[in-house]
């Protein structure tokens, strides 16, 4: 069992919670994953790790309410454990194996939207630690769903856009990295983490403006150890598992069309039903 | 009266109603009737079926002792070569290892050798009759990684000599394909599956879930930071092989492993598991093995009509025969000599069909099969919502390309010595699937205990 130590609440359905997982803590890193269960009967959902301390052996995740697995999560307390949780899952970020100074020498933005903010936190602190101060943006719908931005603003130089204007920028991440590029900002690298359809437009973009991106994907997942092939994309017309060769792909590569249609596979999942099948409940149908 | 030249005939469940639920489909055998079958052994001198199996259980003494109604002897004989027997009476290819051997068969049927060990097996559990652990604890640590036979089998060998063991599985729960591949209505989980782990258990064997070697810690931290004098590897060959066809990444495309583990590890077919699962009304499932058989029959009980497209004749089916029956009786539709070309996809992604072309069989390769050729101009469509493939399984790479100096060859496989498991790297031994490629749960048992005692040599001779 592994223990929740602290929980709090960032936004609207938003929740940071700190797990005592001594094993997954020792070894990961910015840019993986973990897969937690919450009970014998739950499922096995991915959530990037966002933070760590390897002295305490707790690992950090931030999570939106979104579905059933995660509605469950939500109800959770400090002292409720969680049966199972393990990782450190997929491929760390490029920069923690790379020569650190590639990234000081070029000039990075990172581009988040919603939860996605959660995941890039990590990459920007260990750049910060490490001497980098790259650029980011982070989107959020409106005022109430922003996160992080206080942790963020100390690391690095923080541009936050609203999609309704209700704070700070008005307009989506990619209008303001228009505007960045427009007041004659140069970015080298840029690595964006959010909805996918944001990343895909993000991508789009940075390919016009000639930006090498990352984008970090989120397939749906079952084992995260190669095991089952759900989470396959289409990379530069390869086949990739995202959980051991992502989640992080170069993002001008990516078929994000059929990403996003794999994405929806079970997402019906409780409205739709067979209607032929008279013997099984059709509940728990996939949908299309 | 009894015909000799025949199996006493087991019970099953009617097909009828078997594919509307995921209960097991044999009965197996009750006393009389395993006393019975137990009395069509004639108890060879030459007794070939030791030869076929890959653990040399004593076959006639077991049997005899089932004939005299001493369960309880017949169940030690197992136990001296082989610690799943309940698990392989009901999974061995019988008849092509100890029964396709026995004497008894070459006029009329072999004697049920597998359905005499289940037996037996069923009779011990009901009786809780356990291994018996080692007098004493030797203080020598073994780590083994997976939980599949493999590594369950090494495990309670080592476990059996004095050793403190520990298994490292990267799922939530023990067990390898047992768990997640062979389903509920072949292999019980909490029956079979799970009665035969808690006897493990039992023996004071530490089984740590959720951690991935390679990911969560490495073999070399094992070795150098956890105390561990040994490794054992029995990760098994889980990664999928698609085919590289058109149309595979649209949704209603599984991986065998991705529906059965869904199914049987998640057991989505139960109403109250969150994980979902695709009911399919048409389901193909491509490939002839024992996976394709389970996929196929699990889609088949989740409520859709099934087709198995294989590109060899009946005759080449590597699955079980018996499966391979069970399939026939509970109504999968065999597309033999077929091989798929595409996979159709609607506009919204989702499979509407496969493109098939007609084989034959040409000329045998060195390896003694027959190869099968493209009939051109011969190819059709199939309405189908649903595709699984399952063309076969190789070794993840995971632990191998994390760990500094351990050899795999061009498949991915592990190198290892065949008589005691050693791979390239010191203190570090593997056996099973990962080793084999994809095999059977009798030969990975018996790498795993040929590999514990490559290992109980290893430790021995390094306090000499
Ligand atoms: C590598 C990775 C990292 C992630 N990191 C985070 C994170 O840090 N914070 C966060 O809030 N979310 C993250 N996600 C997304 C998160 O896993 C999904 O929100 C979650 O699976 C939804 O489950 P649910 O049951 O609550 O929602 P539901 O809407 O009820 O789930 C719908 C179904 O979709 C399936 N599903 C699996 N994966 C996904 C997915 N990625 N998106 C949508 N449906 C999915 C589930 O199996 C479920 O059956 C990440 C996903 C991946 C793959
Ligand atoms: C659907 C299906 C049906 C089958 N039917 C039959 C049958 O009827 N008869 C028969 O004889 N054989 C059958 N087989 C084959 C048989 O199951 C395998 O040959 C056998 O299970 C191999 O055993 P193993 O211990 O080597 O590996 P596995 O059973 O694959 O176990 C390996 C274990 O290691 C774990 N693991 C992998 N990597 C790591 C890691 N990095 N860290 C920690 N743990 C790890 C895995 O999660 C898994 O639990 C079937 C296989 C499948 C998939
Ligand atoms: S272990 Fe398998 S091969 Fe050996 S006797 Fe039993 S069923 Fe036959
Ligand atoms: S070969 Fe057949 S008949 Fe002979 S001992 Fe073995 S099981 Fe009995
Ligand atoms: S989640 Fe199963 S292979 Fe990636």
């Amino acid at each position: 069992m592994y223990k929740i130590l602290e929980k709090d609440k960032l936004a609207s359905k938003i929740y940071r919670m700190v797990v005592d997982a001594p094993r997954v803590a020792k070894h990961c890193q910015p840019g993986q994953f973990i897969i937690f269960k919450l009970n014998e009967k739950g499922e096995r959902i991915p959530l990037t790790i966002y933070d760590y301390d390897r002295k305490q052996g707790t690992v950090t995740i931030v999570f939106q309410q979104t579905g059933e697995s995660t509605t469950d999560l939500a109800q959770m307390q400090t002292g409720d454990a969680l049966e199972d949780f393990v990782g450190p899952l997929g491929q760390p970020s490029k920069f923690v194996t790379e020569d650190i100074e590639y990234f000081k020498r070029n000039k990075i933005l990172f581009v988040a939207g919603g939860v996605g903010t959660a995941p890039v936190y990590p990459q920007i602190k260990w750049l910060h630690e490490h001497g980098v101060t790259a650029d980011a943006i982070i989107g959020a719908k409106t005022k109430d769903l922003l996160i992080l931005e206080n942790e963020l603003k100390k690391l690095c130089n923080l541009y936050v856009t609203t999609d309704d204007g209700s704070y700070k920028r008005k307009g989506m991440v990619t209008q303001t990295i228009k505007e960045l590029v427009k007041e004659g900002k140069k970015y080298d690298l840029c690595v964006t983490i959010g909805p996918m359809i944001m990343m895909k437009f993000v991508c789009i973009l940075t390919k016009e403006l000639n930006i090498h991106t990352i984008a970090s994907m989120n397939p749906i997942m079952l084992d995260g150890t190669g095991m089952c092939g759900s989470c396959r994309l289409s990379v530069g017309g390869e086949v990739k598992f995202a959980c051991v060769d992502g989640p992080e792909f170069d993002g001008h590569l990516i078929d994000f069309d059929q990403a996003m249609k794999r994405q929806q596979m079970y997402k019906t999942k409780k409205s739709c039903t067979i209607e032929e099948d008279t013997k099984h409940d059709g509940s728990k149908v996939c949908g299309r | 009266m009894v015909d000799v030249l025949r199996k006493v005939p087991v019970r099953e469940q009617d097909p009828k109603i078997r594919v509307t639920n995921f209960e097991e489909v044999c009965y197996g055998y009750n006393q009389d009737e395993a006393i019975e079958e137990a009395a069509r052994c004639m108890h060879c001198k030459n007794a070939k079926c030791i030869r076929g199996c890959p653990v040399k259980i004593n076959i006639p003494e077991f049997i005899t002792k089932v004939k005299e109604n001493n369960i309880r002897e017949a169940y030690q004989i197992i136990s001296e070569s082989s610690s799943l027997p309940a698990i392989c009476g009901r999974v061995c290819p019988q008849e092509s290892q100890c029964e396709g051997k026995c004497i008894r068969g070459i006029q009329g049927e072999p004697v049920s050798i597998g359905k005499l060990e289940r037996f037996v097996a069923e009779w011990a559990c009901k009786n809780k009759i356990i291994p018996t652990s080692a007098v004493r604890k030797n203080g020598h640590k073994v780590a083994v990684i997976g939980s599949g036979p493999a590594g369950l089998t090494c495990a309670s060998d080592l476990s059996k000599m004095g050793y403190d063991v520990t298994i490292f599985e990267a799922l939530h729960q023990a067990g390898g394909v047992l768990r997640y591949g062979i389903p509920e209505f072949r292999l019980p989980k909490d029956k079979v599956l799970v009665a035969e782990i808690e006897n493990i258990k039992s023996l004071g064997i530490k089984i740590e879930t959720n951690v991935i070697i390679g990911k969560s810690i490495t073999i070399d931290e094992l070795l150098q930071e956890e105390g561990f004098e040994a490794v054992f590897i029995g990760s098994g060959a889980g990664l999928p092989i698609f085919m590289g066809i058109s149309g595979e990444n649209a949704n209603g495309v599984f991986s065998a492993n991705e529906y059965l583990t869904r199914n049987n590890l998640m057991k989505a077919f139960r109403e109250d598991y969150q994980t979902p699962i695709a009911h399919g009304k048409k389901v193909a499932v491509v490939g002839g093995g024992n996976v394709a058989m389970d996929a196929a029959r699990t889609a088949l009980r989740l409520g859709a009509e099934v087709y198995i497209i294989y590109r060899r004749s009946a005759e080449e089916l590597p699955a079980r025969k018996e499966e391979v029956a069970h399939g026939k009786e509970e109504g999968i539709i065999f597309n033999l000599l077929t091989n798929p070309t595409e996979i159709l996809v609607d506009d919204k992604g989702w499979v509407r069909g496969i493109r098939c072309i007609r084989m034959k069989l040409g000329e045998a390769d060195i390896s003694g099969r027959r190869l099968p050729i493209a009939i051109p101009d011969s190819e059709f469509e199939l309405e189908v919502d649903t595709v699984i493939i399952s063309i076969g399984t190789s070794p993840n790479p995971l632990i191998s390309s994390t760990t500094i100096g351990l050899d795999i060859n061009k498949h991915k496989c592990i190198i290892a010595d065949k008589d005691n498991g050693q791979t390239s790297k010191k203190g570090v031994f593997a056996g099973g699937d990962a080793v084999t490629g994809a095999a059977t749960v009798i030969l990975a048992m018996g790498a795993g205990k040929l590999a514990a005692n490559g290992i109980h040599e290893f430790i021995t001779k390094k306090y000499q």
